[in-house]
């Protein structure tokens, strides 16, 4: 399941991220705020327009994505 | 004499890094620029217990020392020792949050590989423990090889041991004992590592973070959230208006009281006329508007400072997405509500060079509070001041709407810059929403005062001047006796303005409006001194108007579409030399401020047509 389509408040973590499916600055950005393969992570809130962006916590930190980018990480529900 | 050791505050975004600034070094903070690039060097005075003194300097806030922003580059430079007007720091303070540990050890790695001597203040250990987190500074401290300084800097717990770490750090202690990695190790590892010490040093009872979760449940609600952000903001502007009343009036007593004062001491002579119609009452005329001006910004900073404005970005990221920006413009915009130039200058945080340009751009087409004088002065003297409904005034709600044109055209002039001149790019919007804080007096009252300094030093010196070169032009030539002419048309400026005249005659201005247009260019609220210097004169003519308030004298002057139409030019036009100077800065040549200030000007000149032409076929 992708990112984006992981429901709210459903307890999952990261299985693989796509980094070719983002440029370098997002990539790093993204390794930054603490994505990387194996972390919990969960769907918080959603935009009032179209659902996008999200926010999700990942470790102890609320990040907020648009979907596009959210696209690039595959996550298995716990 | 050599230098005091100059000590760097360092860290993530949100680390709490200013706060512990303002709380070690008060109100001595010196505020500047680096050499070349636009971006803010803070640094502070401080003595140790033993009186020794400390240079402390805050540097930008980043995730990593691989530059993605000019900022960010800044910090890494300084912090290699490589940034042109900045000796390398003695020792480094890292601010960490010690509810985030995992994430900002990471930064905390890279930056103790650099072998500085290096403190890290566990920040917002209060926080933590609210969280349920149990963070053992010892164990950590052992495990980086740094000292660790549990401290809550808006309480201004812990700063004893982190002057006494600090006095250590000055002369060379705290030096790494061990070097655990090296700049550019790659992002990946450092962070497991980093995961690990923070495992091994913290005890989690299972606790949330209750009382964000529970708040954004509503501030980030699909429907609730934008109607809150709506409420907030018209809350802010209604507040503009109804809480600055009083102290307007005061400053405007005080101006009366120093006029009257320099009349009755100073004898009747060019001086004089100078003094009293030039400065005191051309320069109090815009610094009367401060009241409110302080009003915005403390609104503004305390949105910054409580975490709110983070949320506001995510709320309209995805409108910001329809004219092909991100949410991160939002916070530049809403501090273009307060000045563009602080605005154009944050949109330096903004990644994509093309939503850059983009937002930089519309900067100025955001209202703000150079313009709250000439639409207070307008709104004041043509729209009545009755209520809609009971709390909501109609002067508010054209002030609202005014705000509202601002945006709207702003958001068109984007949807539009974003298919042409700036094709391509974007589509990123990644950002930390950090946990809810209650704003810090102190800090909020630091902002203010830094703003109303800088604003006070605009009114001591381009407002002064352009008022004063203002008064000669329109008091000179004097009119002669008996001849029947108006004054400001027979003054110097009133030719100047008869050549502009013929430009803006279509849109509904007169002489005194192309008169008062000149001088705004140099900073819009110079507008209202203007037509104030150009009233109190022509109004010497005529001494039963003398006493006439300016408000009354431009109902007498204007119909009401010549003054709905001016306000729509206020709303459009680039009347800013300092907003040009900045965009000039930001995107290095002339190319971006000349297509500025062309196509702004193209919008007033349209706006405050359209608004003429409909309001004068309405009948108004």
């Amino acid at each position: 399941m992708r990112l984006d389509e992981l429901p709210l408040r459903r307890p999952a973590h990261i299985a693989a991220i796509d980094w070719n499916m983002l440029d370098v600055a997002a990539a790093r950005r993204l390794r930054e705020l603490g994505f990387d393969e194996g972390v919990a992570v969960e769907t918080l809130h959603r935009g009032p327009f179209g659902y996008d962006p999200i926010a999700c916590r990942i470790g102890k930190m609320t990040i907020a994505l648009r979907k596009a980018l959210a696209a690039a990480v595959t996550v298995e529900p716990a | 004499m050599t230098p005091a050791p100059l000590i760097a505050l360092v860290g993530n975004p949100n680390a709490g890094k200013s706060a512990l600034f303002n709380a070690l070094t008060g109100a001595r903070q010196k505020v500047g620029n680096y050499p070349g690039v636009t971006v803010e060097r803070k640094s502070g005075r401080m003595a140790l217990d033993d009186g020794r003194p400390i240079e402390v300097l805050d540097l930008p806030g980043t995730y990593s020392l691989d530059p993605v922003s000019p900022d960010e580059a800044v910090t890494r430079d300084v912090l290699i020792g490589v940034q042109e007007g900045e000796r390398r720091p003695d020792a480094l303070i890292v601010v960490v949050d010690a509810t985030n540990l995992d994430n900002h050890l990471r930064f905390t790695l890279q930056l103790i590989g650099l072998g500085l001597p290096t403190i890290v203040a566990l920040n917002m250990i209060d926080m933590a423990e609210r969280d349920g987190t149990e963070i053992d500074a010892a164990r950590l401290a052992a495990e980086l090889g740094v000292p660790v300084i549990p401290t809550v800097a808006v309480r201004k717990r812990g700063l004893d041991a982190l002057k006494d770490a600090m006095g250590r750090a000055s002369i060379g202690g705290g030096r790494p004992i061990i070097l655990p990695a090296l700049p550019g190790t790659d992002l990946t590892s450092l962070q497991r590592r980093a995961r690990a010490i923070a495992l091994a040093a913290t005890v989690q009872r299972p606790m949330g973070r209750a009382v964000t979760e529970r708040f954004d449940r509503f501030a980030l609600h699909p429907v609730f959230g934008p109607i809150f952000l709506a409420v907030l903001m018209f809350v802010m502007f209604q507040a503009v208006f109804s809480w600055s009343q009083a102290p307007i009036d005061w400053l405007a007593d005080a101006q009366v009281w120093l006029a009257d004062a320099a009349v009755r001491t100073l004898p009747d002579m060019f001086l004089r006329d100078f003094l009293v119609e030039g400065i005191i009452n051309g320069v109090g005329s815009v610094v009367a508007f401060l009241p409110q001006i302080l009003v915005l910004f403390a609104f503004i900073l305390v949105l910054e400072a409580s975490g709110y404005m983070v949320r506001a970005a995510f709320l309209m990221d995805r409108l910001m997405a329809s004219v092909g920006l991100s949410g991160r413009a939002f916070i530049p915009l809403l501090s273009s509500f307060a000045c563009a130039i602080p605005g154009i200058m944050a949109t330096r945080s903004i990644d994509d060079p093309r939503d850059r340009l983009t937002t930089i751009l519309i900067a100025p087409l955001m209202t703000c509070s150079a313009r709250l004088p000439v639409y207070a002065l307008i709104i004041g003297a043509f729209i009545p001041a009755e209520q809609v409904v009971p709390g909501v005034g109609l002067q508010g709600l054209v002030l609202f709407g005014l705000y509202i044109a601002g945006i709207v055209g702003a958001m068109a002039a984007a949807a539009v810059l974003r298919r042409t001149v700036a094709k391509g790019g974007g589509g990123g919007f990644m950002m930390e929403l950090p946990r809810y804080q209650l704003p810090v007096l102190r800090d909020i009252a630091i902002g203010l005062w830094q703003r109303t300094f800088v604003f006070l030093r605009r009114a001591g010196t381009v407002i002064l001047t352009v008022t004063a070169v203002l008064w000669l032009l329109t008091s000179y030539p004097k009119v002669p006796v008996g001849s029947g002419l108006k004054q400001s048309e027979y003054s110097i400026a009133g030719h100047i303005a008869n050549v502009l005249e013929p430009i803006v005659r279509p849109i509904g201005f007169g002489h005194d409006m192309a008169l008062a247009i000149i001088p705004a260019m140099a900073a819009r609220e110079v507008a209202v001194s203007a037509l104030q210097t150009v009233y109190s004169i022509d109004a010497a003519d005529d001494s039963s108007q003398g006493d006439k308030r300016l408000a009354e004298r431009l109902r007498g002057a204007w119909s009401l579409p010549t003054a709905l139409a001016f306000l729509a030019w206020f709303v459009f036009a680039p009347q800013c030399l300092s907003t040009i100077a900045v965009i000039r800065r930001e995107t290095n040549g002339w190319l971006w401020p000349s297509f500025t200030l062309a196509y702004l000007f193209g919008m007033a000149w349209l706006a405050a047509g359209a608004t003429f032409w409909t309001a004068t076929a309405l009948g108004l």
